[in-house]
């Protein structure tokens, strides 16, 4: 093992900060994309040097940046690459186009809006892009307006699948504070066909064929803010993690609520335990310990920062429930930041390295597993989103 | 010839510095009127990666936050089809494509 690259989304541009094993010492490159967007950066665990990027804005939209140097330099996919058979580049590697195509069904153009009106679905950004763990071509999109795409060519064209959209609840989903998200996706690591998503606010769901057909996965969850709190939809899930080992066994920290399901989301149970407060965003799993569970608790819905002035990240080693505060190297005092849902991540090194950015621009690592942190940078801009990945 | 001036987000998407100038139907006053239409067919033919970021893949409606700009007029709202000024036709002024400024 070589070392490790964390890859930082932030407001305004991407980073990337590279160390060896012992994850002490630093190098910081970046802004990349300077003054853009970038909600998500992340690399293929089929091909480290293959990494994939969504950059956006609200005056320029949707691009996706793709490297395939492990981001020393940068292309848009289709954006004069690749050409058609008339000569014309393809041009679609920003095209998010949903289906309305008779194929897929019944195309749905609509879904809840804040007032209860049905509102149409209009494509805004991508949040999170998922490689596949084969194929450094095949990537997942979840965007805003909640949809969920795929691209088999390296992100030049990419299509819907939108067995989601269309399964029967979509009418019911509505926007969350931050937009009709979808936020979280899980390639089962082992079952290629199984796929979990989450989407806020509209909850968790699964398929079991590749992404065909979806339902629903969120009996369990009891949300006090809805009309009817076990709602079968209309949970505001911020994320959901597993380890990989285990892929049955799925932890979510919800709007409120940290909850827990040992069936592959069929039922949920909460192990919120004695966290000072059950609300938050992010969540995550030790790489080599799949009971060992990490959270940052937030104050509350109305007030996103840590409990008391004090950035703790909480650690549960029993799957949930009895959780202990970690606190060395984390400011204790006057600590007002947020950590945002895809702004946590783990390697795979021995001892697990645990990663969390923040919105004042920190990023915190912990190179034994949660016993002790350092801010491996400190001043960019506001945190959205952290991967982690192991070189060779 | 005709003149084009991006803003600089997407000149350095395009990887382009200072102007861009197109060949575009219409320019010189030969193959018909120039329009706004013809002018971002012809970028986005040269430019790929513009695509979707000055006017919706679909729709081709103007991204709400940019404008349109030819010899201190405000093109805006013009038609897409409408002929440009003389003065863009011939080359002497550019076709401004502008960044609201709306905070961020």
């Amino acid at each position: 093992m070589s070392g490790v690259r964390v890859l930082v989304g932030t407001r305004k541009g991407a980073f990337m900060l590279t160390s060896d094993g012992k994850r002490s010492r630093w190098d910081v490159s970046g802004p990349h994309f300077a003054g853009w967007e970038i909600y998500h950066v992340k690399g293929s665990p089929a091909d480290p040097d293959r990494l994939y990027a969504s950059q956006s804005s609200g005056w320029f939209g949707q691009v996706i940046q793709r490297s395939c140097d492990g981001g020393k330099t940068w292309e848009t996919p289709g954006g004069g690459v690749t050409k058609t058979p008339g000569g014309m580049p393809a041009g679609e590697s920003n095209k998010f186009v949903y289906d309305t195509s008779p194929q897929t069904g019944k195309p749905l153009t609509t879904h809840q809006w804040y007032d209860g009106t049905q509102h149409p679905w209009e494509f805004k950004r991508v949040w999170h892009l998922e490689p596949s763990r084969t194929d450094p071509d095949t990537v997942y999109a979840g965007v805003e307006d909640a949809a969920l795409f795929r691209t088999s060519d390296g992100g030049t064209t990419w299509q819907e699948l939108a067995g989601l959209r269309g399964h029967g609840t979509g009418p019911k989903w509505q926007p969350g504070a931050g937009g009709m998200c979808l936020h979280t996706i899980l390639l089962d690591p082992k079952n290629a066909k199984r796929i979990y998503i989450a989407i806020s606010a509209a909850g968790a769901f699964r398929t079991d064929d590749g992404g065909k057909t979806w339902r629903p996965i969120n009996h369990g969850l009891r949300s006090q803010y809805i009309p009817e709190p076990t709602a079968e939809v209309g949970h505001c899930v911020h994320r959901i993690a597993l380890h990989p080992s285990r892929p049955n066994v799925l932890f979510m920290q919800k709007h409120w609520d940290v909850m827990r399901s040992d069936d592959g989301g069929d039922s949920w149970r909460e192990v919120s335990g004695d966290l000072p407060t059950d609300f938050g965003f992010v969540i995550d799993v030790h790489a080599h310990e799949p009971e060992t569970v990490y959270v940052v608790p937030i104050k509350s819905d109305s007030e996103h920062y840590p409990p008391d002035g004090k950035l703790r990240v909480y650690r549960s080693r029993k799957g949930g429930n009895a959780w202990e505060a970690l606190t060395k190297g984390l400011p204790q005092r006057d600590c007002y930041v947020n950590v945002l849902r895809d702004a946590m991540c783990v390697d795979t090194l021995d001892p697990c390295g645990v990663y969390f950015g923040t919105t004042g621009g920190q990023v915190y690592a912990s190179a034994d597993g949660g016993d002790s942190w350092a801010p491996i940078v400190r001043d960019l801009p506001a945190v959205l989103s952290v991967e982690v990945q192991a070189l060779p | 010839m005709i003149r084009v001036v991006l803003p600089p987000h997407l000149r350095t998407l395009a990887q382009v510095q200072g102007e861009v100038t197109l060949e575009v139907p219409g320019a010189g006053g030969v193959g018909g009127p120039l329009t706004r239409a013809a002018v971002l067919d012809a970028l986005e033919a040269r430019y790929p990666m513009l695509r979707g970021t000055i006017r919706d893949h679909v729709t081709f409606q103007r991204r709400p936050f940019l404008r349109f700009f030819a010899c201190a007029q405000d093109l805006t709202h013009e038609p897409a089809d409408a002929p440009l000024p003389d003065a863009v036709v011939s080359g002497e002024e550019p076709f401004l494509i502008i960044g609201a400024i709306a905070g961020g």
